[in-house]
């Protein structure tokens, strides 16, 4: 188990090298950068010499080469690289924003998982069922409508029909005040839950549909066993690992920032963060995010693998005695 | 595996939890008099001189001041200087300062800030896009504490409307001398900067010692709400006393039972279809005439901004506007445009790419494709190549396109407005992608002339030429919006857009 582990930590490092080489080259590609996004077209009113002033201020006057290679000598010493923007290291600004993007992450995923499951083996049982039929239209509903809409018409009935807007760009922390902030981050996880709820149900209905036709389920309802202990025993355990895999997918997704409803919730997330980094080419804030996002994404997969061991206990990554 | 008690108290649990959250009311500004305001983009930084993002600047003018200020109807109007008056040949300008002004460090306001402040920006090193709007400047003196004498190397009327500009702000000596103005905010204006968290939240605190009028609110607490829906969201809700609103589309949304108001002040900011006349076919002015006897202004405000704003040409601002009718093709005529595309041998018509930045403004891509329709009258398959801002900007600057559409930004004064653009050697005119001699003449007549009525005519007749010779066809000029509640009272919006009189604005809850 323990050499296991140890083998897909090793095998994450060239992963990572590559995300941290792509990201740097990519957004060197991307044309415009912290001058113009911050001047605009008054970029074009400065003299040459200006213009390498403010190169140098910006720690853009030096060859890419170079900057890479320094930016990863700092990232061994754990040094993510400093934001001018923010005028604070970057490491400090991942860390103050994540706590946000966690809490949005885990709260979207048991919405997500609770209506998402408790549909999906009701439709699956009552196959064809009134229930069946809700339940697919939901699904559907889900993966059709974008964020974007459900947030923004979210937004809009609570404000035009409540009078209320829980988050108004005042983010409180879980820390400052739960209650407050359980009222601010409530609909975002809604929002972000709906939809993901949406696949969870559609990959919970599918998978106990087909265990649910099997031999050692009949067998069970044979040996006389209460049809709920057959179904969540039997049926839901051994149809839970593709629902597994795909929250582990998107738990990684949801760790690198939901930006979209992050902006529409005015929550300051890792998803904002990033995306105004690369709006105002910010480099630093960038790879530094970008490298995190990443670090993130291979330790859940990591996580979802080792999860499938304690579900279905054919799954074992230890020697064998 | 969920037993039915067991999910049936998580459904409960779950409805209880729901109520509270929906339940608690809003109350976040109970009583207390600072003012709450949301906006949609930050500034991307705190040094005066060299922010020049429109998000920037309405934050360091309620910080910073400037030697002279305009109005709600841009007439400048004293701020440090109490008066100013150029010698007898317009090469000596003389600025007499305010007495007993102080910064927010306590330190005096005096003639030494003015210099420093003024030769912070002319030094290459600040990096400060505003240095070529003072390059008249060749020395300046300080007579005594409260007077600046600027020496010029040519009369330059618009000088004193180039230093209304808040990138012309004047920062304390000593900050210059010793400090980083790009981390250390330190002002003469209305408000004291506490704390910025970029993106997320500015703080200001009402300076005691301010010279002027007001403020009368302690603070302004500036939130970033990225979504603009959101923040009119917010303003339906009463959750926040005072909003920036940049698109037209939300500001223009019905605000159902509440009470909250939006205010709209005609911008000086353009919005331009740019053709660039060093590129074929459009080097033919024929072809960039049709074009303009094509394009239906009206029918382009009242489709992509809903009606939001007015035809305009080159100059926007009131003082200097000339009526429409006087220029070239104002009137949509389809037919004088197949004319005129016959006699330049283009019947056939042609492609003509447009780059368009998203959402930069947010009516740019419904501007393009309105004008794509009406072109297609005259056979001009108009290809709209839609990019990010960072992108599009970029490829203005390199002048790497054909047409663009834009908006330009409004200067109260004509000078600084189009000298950038329309003159031999200019910085942009290769981005402009026109000259002729007589726009550069009338450029040069209108920096030096001094009496107001000749000036007036000179710019007449450079809008009623640049129409003719059709280098941009000006469409339309729109609105600045802010919306308030109703117990925000005494704020006066401006065509620039700033914010500086919420120094007068009172909280009447």
């Amino acid at each position: 188990m323990f050499r296991y582990i140890a083998q897909r930590l090793v095998a994450v490092i060239p992963t990572l090298l590559g995300v941290s080489l792509l990201v740097f080259i990519a957004i060197r590609l991307v044309p415009g950068d912290a001058i113009v996004t911050m001047l605009g077209t008054e970029a074009g009113m400065l003299t040459a010499r200006q213009r390498a002033a403010l190169e140098s201020y910006f720690g853009l006057d030096k060859p890419a080469a170079v900057q890479y290679v320094t930016w990863m000598g700092d990232v061994l010493r754990g040094d993510l690289g400093f934001s001018i923007r923010h005028g604070k290291p970057v490491l400090d600004l991942i860390l103050e924003r994540f706590p946000v993007t966690i809490e949005l992450a885990l709260m979207s995923l048991v919405i997500a998982l609770t209506i998402g499951v408790t549909l999906g083996t009701f439709s699956a049982v009552m196959h064809n069922s009134f229930l069946d039929l809700f339940g697919r239209l939901f699904a559907l509903i889900g993966l059709a409508a974008p964020n974007f809409l459900i947030g923004t018409l979210l937004i809009y009935v609570l404000s035009v029909y409540f009078g209320i807007l829980p988050n108004s760009g005042n983010y409180v922390d879980l820390t400052e005040d739960p209650v407050k902030n359980f009222q601010q981050i409530i609909f975002p996880a809604l929002t972000l839950g709906f939809s993901f709820s949406a696949s969870v149900m559609r990959t919970t209905r599918s998978a106990m549909l087909e265990v649910l036709g099997e031999d050692y389920i009949r067998t069970a309802h044979s040996k006389g066993l209460r049809s709920r202990t057959v179904i969540t025993r039997h049926a839901l355990r051994n149809a839970l690992i593709p629902v597994v895999t795909l929250a582990g997918v998107e738990l990684g997704y949801l760790l690198g920032g939901a930006v979209i409803v992050e902006q529409i919730f005015a929550l300051p997330g890792l998803g904002r963060l990033t995306l105004n980094a690369i709006s105002q080419r910010d480099y630093a804030l960038i790879q530094g995010a970008t490298l995190f996002i990443a670090i993130n994404f291979v330790m859940i997969n990591l996580v979802v693998d080792l999860i499938y061991a304690l579900i279905d206990p054919r799954i074992s990554y230890g020697s064998h005695k | 595996m969920l037993p039915a008690k067991g999910l049936r108290l998580i459904v409960i649990v779950a409805v209880l939890v729901m109520t509270i959250g929906v339940a608690a009311p809003a109350m976040a500004q109970d009583g207390s008099n600072v003012l709450i305001m949301a906006r949609a983009v930050d500034s991307t930084g705190l040094d005066p001189h060299t922010q020049t993002a429109f998000a920037s600047l309405r934050l360091l003018e309620l910080v910073y001041e400037t030697l002279v200020r305009t109005d709600e109807n841009l007439n400048l109007e004293p701020a440090l200087a109490e008066s100013w008056a150029f010698s007898e040949e317009g090469t000596q300008l003389t600025f007499n300062l305010r007495q007993g002004v102080t910064f927010h460090d306590g330190s005096p306001f005096t003639a030494e800030d003015v210099i420093a402040s003024l030769e912070r920006i002319l030094d290459e090193e600040t990096g400060s896009a505003t240095r070529s709007n003072l390059l008249s400047i060749e020395s300046m003196e300080a007579p005594d504490d409260y007077t600046v004498v600027m020496n010029l190397s040519v009369a330059d009327v618009p000088l004193v409307a180039a230093l209304s500009s808040i990138n012309t702000a004047i920062l304390p000596s000593e900050l210059i001398a010793e400090g980083d103005p790009a981390a250390t905010v330190i002002g003469t204006g209305p408000f004291m900067l506490d704390s910025w968290q970029p993106e997320e939240k500015t703080v200001l605190t009402a300076f005691g010692d301010y010279w002027g009028d007001g403020p009368y609110v302690d603070g302004i607490e500036i939130r970033i709400v990225p979504d603009e829906s959101t923040i009119m969201a917010a303003l339906r809700a009463g959750e926040i006393d005072f909003a920036m609103l940049n698109d037209p589309l939300i500001a223009t949304l019905p605000m159902g039972d509440s009470q909250a108001i939006i205010n709209r002040a005609p911008d000086i900011s353009y919005h331009v279809l740019q053709l660039r006349a060093a590129v074929e076919p459009l080097d033919k002015l024929e072809v960039r005439q049709a074009i303009s006897c094509a394009i239906d202004r009206q029918e382009v405000v009242d489709v992509a901004a809903l009606g939001e704003g007015t035809v305009t040409g080159p100059l926007t601002m009131p003082a200097w506007k000339i009526p429409i009718e006087e220029l070239f093709c104002y009137q949509q005529d389809v037919e004088k445009a197949k004319e005129l595309m016959a006699q330049a041998g283009m019947e056939a018509g042609f492609d003509l790419p447009v780059i368009v930045a998203v959402a930069e403004p947010p009516t740019a891509l419904s501007e393009a494709q309105v004008i794509q329709e009406q072109l297609k009258a005259i056979n001009i398959n108009v290809v709209i190549e839609s990019l990010e801002f960072g992108v599009y900007v970029d490829r203005w600057l390199a002048a790497d396109f054909t047409a663009a559409i834009a908006l330009n930004g409004g200067r109260a004064d004509p000078y600084p407005m189009y000298s950038r653009y329309f003159q031999y050697g200019a910085q942009f005119n290769e981005v402009a992608g026109y000259i002729d001699d007589t726009l550069d003449s009338l450029m040069k007549q209108g920096q030096v002339e001094t009496d107001p009525e000749k000036r007036f005519e000179i710019f007449a007749q450079f809008q009623r030429h640049l129409a003719e010779m059709s280098p941009w066809i000006w469409l339309y000029n729109g609105f600045t919006y802010t919306g308030q509640q109703p117990w925000v009272t005494d704020f006066t919006p401006t065509p620039t857009g700033s914010l500086f009189y919420l120094s007068e604005a009172k909280l009447n809850r």
